[in-house]
């Protein structure tokens, strides 16, 4: 198991795979140790850092972490409280004493109705996976303009890069607001020309996120970008 | 099953009508990632059976009465498309496609680890759009296919693979005349790494003798279509395709 670059290497395993001996070696996600040997439980590349190995997933469901900024939807309304779609397998529960403003019993649909989208913060995951949502927190807010997109998980960290200089380069490119959710759904704002290219940008991100070319053909669609380019 | 013992079903050269050898698969291909819509999906084609199956999850799982407080559930849809035999099928669920779909969701579980989703629910939707013997196997590879293409963790993949019995002798991968005038079908779902068995059902009667040798078959056959199954995963994330 050699190390990469970045402590990655490109190995690609699927299920059951054995990754190599697990004496000595700790463990990581996407992977588990069976007589001796450390296999693979997910399909993805294999990852060597700090004498851990871990298998970084090729897809992955969102599994929300307390403190996590998402972006959710709504997607049932009841009298004091919101049932929020976060990406993920369980729905969020936003309670109306945790949204920004100050609700009455049986008033939340004057406030957020089913479709609305929502900038939140993971309060609470508790061992059941009962998500609790929170609003209270600066810049939590209910977004009303701008359109929503979808990125992979696991490309999350790709469409950032290093510090958030990726996504900046994004934001400069199109001249949009763009808000990334730790649930893989982005908002952006901005003009129709920045939005069709920030969309591009997505789908980039999705066909190439995982290959050495992205930063290349990310810089190939940045000389379209409406700032750069003709519109 | 084997009510019908003067069809001629191997040669007088030992080999099979279709000219294959006792121990001899179908052709297999797989594809992964076939249908954009769903979280992963995969295609097998083998012999002339066309399996497609596709996974969506995990999500909350509903009615809420199926929830499992420790576990996610694997709720598994096998069928088969009113054109996939000479015959059309009746379109909609029956007893025997309520039957593959309970066997393989029990197969399925045991090799996904679902203690890591409480509460949810992972379904698998398998059409077999073309059939001819063996489609339980094909769809329950699929099936793994496309959990493996979901990202759903697992602790190995699951390969479906029959052998049986023609003619008192024992073959691999029964074709369909051999499955319908053959005197033993054994559908395994293999771990291919460990070796275990989650899935084994059995038509006919075999000696201990002839069930070892059909086992002994079903191995050779699943680590086979092990590789194709990971040359598939590996073609399409490997191979630039995403």
């Amino acid at each position: 198991m050699s190390n990469g670059q970045n402590g990655a290497e490109l190995r690609l395993v699927t299920p059951g795979m054995a990754i190599g001996p697990s004496a000595g070696i700790r463990v990581g996600s996407g992977a588990l140790a069976q007589n001796d040997t450390i296999i693979a439980t997910r399909l993805g590349w294999v990852k060597e850092f700090n004498n851990t190995v871990s298998v970084d997933p090729i897809n992955s469901a969102y599994m929300p972490r307390s403190g996590d900024l998402i972006v959710a939807t709504v997607a049932e309304v009841r009298n004091n409280l919101w049932f929020m779609n976060i990406n993920g397998p369980f729905q969020g529960l936003l309670p109306m004493s945790l949204a920004p403003w100050k609700v009455e019993f049986g008033a939340a649909r004057q406030h957020m109705g089913i479709g609305d989208v929502v900038l939140a913060r993971v309060q609470e995951v508790d061992e059941c996976h009962n998500v609790v949502l929170t609003m209270k927190g600066v810049g939590l807010r209910r977004l009303t303009q701008g359109s929503l997109h979808s990125v992979p998980i696991n490309h999350l960290e790709r469409l950032r890069g290093e510090g958030n200089a990726t996504l900046q380069r994004l934001r400069d490119a199109c001249d949009c607001r763009i808000i990334v959710g730790e649930n893989g759904k982005v908002w952006v704002d901005g003009n129709s020309e920045g939005t069709a290219w920030a969309r591009q940008a997505f789908d980039l991100v999705l066909k190439s996120g995982h290959k050495d070319t992205f930063e290349a053909d990310l810089t190939a669609l940045e000389k379209n970008a409406p700032k750069n380019g003709d519109a | 099953m084997g009510g019908y013992g003067d069809v001629q079903l191997l040669r007088d050269d030992g080999l099979r009508l279709d000219g294959r050898k006792l121990d001899e698969m179908r052709p297999v291909s797989i594809e992964a990632g076939i249908l954009p819509a769903a979280d992963g999906s995969a295609m097998v084609t083998h012999g002339l059976n066309v399996a497609v199956a596709a996974v969506y999850g995990p999500m909350e799982a509903h009615p809420r009465k199926i929830q499992r407080q420790d576990r996610a559930v694997i709720d598994v849809r096998y069928n088969m498309a009113p054109f996939s035999t000479g015959d059309r099928i009746r379109p909609g669920y029956n007893r025997r496609s309520r039957e593959i779909s309970k066997v393989t969701a029990e197969a399925l579980e045991s090799v996904v680890l679902v203690e890591r989703f409480p509460r949810s629910k992972i379904r698998v939707e398998i059409e077999i759009l073309a059939a001819e013997a063996g489609t339980r196997c094909a769809g329950l590879t699929a099936a793994a296919v496309a959990l493996a293409d979901a990202g759903i963790p697992m602790r190995d993949l699951i390969v479906g693979v029959a052998s049986g019995k023609v003619e008192g002798i024992v073959v691999l991968d029964l074709d369909k005349a051999e499955d319908n005038y053959g005197q033993a079908d054994l559908p395994v779902g293999i771990l291919p790494n460990t070796g275990e068995i989650a899935f084994l059902q059995m038509d006919g009667d075999l000696s201990p003798d002839e069930y070892n040798l059909a086992m002994e078959y079903n191995f050779k056959a699943a680590a086979e279509i092990h590789e194709i199954m990971v040359d598939a995963l590996k073609r399409r994330y490997e191979g630039g395709e995403n």
